[in-house]
């Protein structure tokens, strides 16, 4: 009998989460969460439920990891990597994991260069601390934009600017009143807030002065030892900054000269002012739009205007903004499905969710990811990833077919079992595969060319051997088509 | 009562599609457009290269009082003789390889390129180069703005990228170009026999010709699909090149390694994009130290451009090859408190190749900080630019691709350095 599909909940998934298998699916309804209204509550309404997905890791019925000598995502990065997939593929949060995944692009940091300073062990706690395993209590990037997923933006760019490392990647570190680093002042204003050619160049020199002293300091001793914050009053910059936009409620465009030790007030002033900036809430409110609602038409830009108010008028909250765009009419607007070119983290998880990941470790979706052009915690520099039409060169494309082959290949006997009972004919099993699947719907001369791949090569039977074949043969060219890049 | 899914295909919608002329013989069209075969090679050195520890005016007082950790002594740099101002200049000690092409008149050296308003940004800068449109850098990149001057069918495989994201410098409107980073690897996969594959990939080909009108970014997706389709076996002949020298076993060595190989094996293909990152020293850049981080960086390119040099000289490949670097901007003059250097403004250009009159243009920056210094800028913090980085751009497109400089970016750019 063929699958009851609910297509608004599917677009709800992909877009707020990554997707959703059959039994999600299911869940929801046997939750009574069929409305959009309550499905969308559920999913804004994480907190209520555990945050536990880690502890799944390892756990029969869930998709693999490889371990070698034990599993560290902590201090090994391929195995945060494969942990970050791991919390994609099954969580139970997909909207929180979803906003880390925005901010880790937005904030672009890159485990190379830390790793080059401060050895791998280090930076991989860097990225992937969590605070409640870890023996000093470490929280590392990934999880700081799990906390701040939603929350309060000024706070998260604070909590970004003491960010070890952030502070190992932007110069922090060498950010001294003798010789002030303007890294980080830079793509504070450029990339995190307001936007290129929003500013002067004398606004990166009084930035780069006003977070003189923002250091690291390891205290503390044996392995709860760990990077953190610590300003350095003796290395800040005690005079006036002058800035060409305002600081204060008042207008006045001058942080006034503090002593060394009250100094790092600087700081959270200038961050209040940038956060706060009229050009923050519609930047902010355009990428969240692009990565909610539709990247590929021209912006709505009343909806934009709405979004950015939430913004303003809720003290620089995030969740008000996301709320606007996912309770929209434009959201649920079908004319809006699959107007999004999937990431390749995106990609690859959801056809793990549609095809089924039994005996798959998320381990060997690395590197086919770093052919896609998106090695999950390198990005290529702190502008951040190059999305919609330049996920698609013709190499990164081949990437991602070749990953469907991959896929298909490992669950070749799994789609067997499942396709049993739909094959009565191989417009049956094409039939069946686009039950499974979520891609829109074909032109029916793609639809020809699936059919036509399904017949060849034989007289149909229906037997074992043709079946996995077949199944696992369609699969691949859907998950591999034009149509499936797109949520 | 929901519908099935197939049901909503089989009722589905109609698709417009339009025609993809694929060539009956895709190397005899491109023998027809290349009959020139002029081969050109853009090395894009990501970061923003210190242009004033690449090519040192050794004996400049306030060159070395201006960086008193990074300034390359004397006696270290390899000299290479004067600019027409009477500059002395040396290269990085490390550059070795293009001291010997550099003597023997084959790299052309343009001191202080840029535009005015010099860009610090690294996106808003690469797109200024990209482009060649300080004022609006966007859309399609110069050589992508030569790709759509071919006549139709443009090969697909006239340009290649060896990075994994197509450069906007390479992007055009009517051609897609296939990013190839590594021949051996570019191949469809299929999950079952062989004889099914050949089924598979005959249905991919025919899913990816669906160009919908009405649904360009779905035109676009399949597109580069079309374009992995159409030049796979092309590339697979790539794979099996045996080079006349060995190159450097890093990423810029391999992939000049690729671009030698396309080139030998006649492959067609007529612009080529590779480049190396690191360049944005902004802390521990560490000139001087032996296997410091810009020793190390400088390495990279002298030993690939080396290899790739000898390679192509040994088949008689040189001739027709034209290598073009370029960064997004050069650095500050000034060294920073971390041993390194800040964003800046002019940078330099080099043009390498066997048709390539070799030699020392422009003049070098005056680095006294003093109002009446036209050469400086920012307060006297920055180089400013002698010559446009888009007459170097008009050169090539003049003398080497054959093409109109003048319709390509915009406006009358000729007269730049005589390196062609």
């Amino acid at each position: 009998m063929a699958r009851q599909r609910e297509p608004e909940l599917e677009h709800l998934l992909r877009r707020a989460g990554f997707g959703a298998t059959e039994e999600e699916i299911d869940g929801y309804v046997r939750l009574g969460l069929l409305g959009f209204t309550s499905a969308a509550a559920r999913l804004f309404n994480y907190q209520s439920i555990p945050d536990d997905v880690d502890s799944f890791i390892g756990m029969p019925g869930s998709v693999g990891v490889t371990a070698r000598s034990g599993f560290f995502p902590t201090s090994i990065i391929n195995d945060a990597r494969q942990r970050w997939l791991f919390r994609m593929v099954h969580s139970k949060r997909p909207l929180q994991e979803k906003m880390a995944l925005f901010w880790h692009n937005h904030f672009a940091t890159a485990y190379q260069k830390i790793a080059g300073d401060a050895g791998p062990t280090e930076a991989t706690r860097m990225l992937a601390a969590k605070p409640s395993e870890d023996p000093g209590g470490a929280r590392g990037q990934i999880e700081l934009f799990r906390e701040y997923a939603l929350g309060n933006f000024r706070d998260l760019l604070i909590a970004v600017a003491q960010d070890p490392a952030m502070l190992y990647w932007l110069d922090g570190r060498s950010n001294v009143r003798a010789r002030p680093q303007e890294n980080f002042a830079r793509e504070l204003m450029e990339l995190f807030t307001m936007g290129v050619g929003t500013f002067a160049e004398s606004d990166v020199y009084a930035g780069a002065r006003v977070f003189t002293g923002w250091n690291l300091a390891r205290p503390g001793a044996g392995a709860a030892q760990h990077f953190q914050f610590n300003y350095n009053a003796g290395q800040h910059d005690t005079a006036a900054k002058e800035f060409t936009f305002p600081i204060y409620a008042g207008g006045s465009k001058t942080i006034p000269a503090r002593s060394g030790s009250a100094g790092m007030q600087d700081g959270i002033d200038l961050i209040n002012a940038v956060a706060f900036h009229p050009l923050t809430g519609p930047r902010l409110a355009r990428k969240l739009y692009a990565y909610f609602v539709n990247e590929v038409d021209p912006p709505d830009a009343g909806l934009i205007g709405q979004v950015s108010s939430a913004y303003y008028s809720s003290g620089g909250q995030i969740e008000p903004m996301v709320r606007r765009l996912l309770l929209s009419s434009q959201f649920r607007d079908p004319a809006n499905y699959y107007k999004r070119y999937s990431w390749p983290v995106e990609f690859v998880v959801r056809s793990l969710k549609e095809v089924g990941w039994n005996g798959f470790s998320v381990n060997d979706a690395l590197t086919p990811l770093v052919n896609m052009g998106q090695q999950l915690l390198e990005p290529p520099d702190v502008n951040g990833w190059e999305l919609g039409p330049g996920w698609f060169s013709s190499g990164a494309m081949l990437a991602r077919m070749n990953f469907a082959a991959q896929l298909a290949t490992n669950q070749k006997f799994n789609l067997r079992d499942a396709f049993r009972g739909h094959v009565d004919s191989a417009e049956t099993v094409v039939g069946h595969a686009l039950d499974r699947l979520t891609p829109p719907a074909y032109s029916s001369g793609s639809y020809a060319a699936l059919v036509d791949y399904a017949s060849a090569g034989g007289p149909w039977t229906g037997s074992d051997t043709q079946i996995a074949t077949k199944a696992s043969g369609v699969v691949h060219l859907i998950v591999g088509s034009g149509d499936y890049q797109f949520v | 009562m929901a519908i099935t899914r197939r049901e909503f295909v089989k009722n589905g919608v109609a698709a417009f599609t339009v025609g993809f002329a694929a060539p009956a013989f895709i190397s005899d069209l491109a023998v027809a457009q290349g009959q020139s075969r002029r081969n050109l090679v853009v090395l894009y050195l990501s970061g923003g290269n210190d242009a004033l520890s690449t090519l040192i005016p050794y004996r400049d007082a306030n060159y070395i009082a201006r960086r008193p950790t990074q300034a390359v002594p004397a006696a270290n740099v390899l000299q290479i003789g004067s600019d027409s101002a009477g500059n002395a200049l040396g290269l990085h000690p490390r550059l070795t390889g293009l001291r010997t092409i550099f003597n023997a008149g084959r790299l052309a050296i343009v001191q202080r390129t840029g535009y005015p308003n010099s860009s610090r940004s690294h996106f808003q800068g690469t797109d200024i180069w990209a482009t060649a449109d300080p004022a609006s850098p966007q859309g399609a990149g110069w050589l992508g703005r030569y790709l759509d001057t071919l006549p139709s069918p443009v090969d697909p495989l006239t340009a290649w990228s060896t990075v994994r994201e197509t450069p906007r410098t390479l992007l055009a409107r009517t051609v897609g170009v296939p990013s190839i980073p590594n021949a051996q690897q570019y191949a469809f996969a299929s999950p079952n026999t062989p004889a099914d594959a050949q089924f598979a990939r005959q249905s991919a080909t025919r899913i990816s010709s669906h160009l919908p009108v009405d649904r360009p970014h779905l035109a676009f997706v399949n597109s580069t699909a079309q374009a992995a389709f159409a030049t796979l076996d092309r590339v697979v002949q790539v794979a099996g090149y045996a080079s006349t020298v060995v190159y450097p076993n890093n990423g810029l060595g391999q992939a000049l390694r690729t671009v030698a190989g396309a080139l030998a094996s006649g492959v067609g293909t007529r612009v080529f994009w590779v480049q190396t990152g690191g360049f944005d020293t902004h802390a521990g850049q560490n000139t001087n130290a032996a296997n410091g981080t810009y020793a190390t960086l400088m390495a990279t390119i002298d030993g690939a451009l080396l290899a790739f040099h000898d390679d192509l000289r040994n088949q008689g490949l040189l001739n027709d090859t034209l290598v073009l670097q370029f960064s997004e901007f050069g650095r500050r003059i000034s060294e920073n408190g971390s041993s390194g250097t800040d964003h800046g403004a002019a940078g330099l250009m080099m043009i390498l190749g066997g048709s390539v009159r070799g030699g020392l243009f422009g003049t070098a920056a005056d680095l006294r900080v003093a109002p009446d210094n036209p050469t400086l800028e920012n307060s006297g913090n920055d180089v400013r630019h002698e010559t446009d980085f888009r007459s170097v751009y008009a050169t090539v497109i003049d003398r080497w691709l054959g093409a109109d400089s003048s319709a390509i970016l915009g406006g009358n750019f000729r007269g730049g350095p005589a390196f062609l």
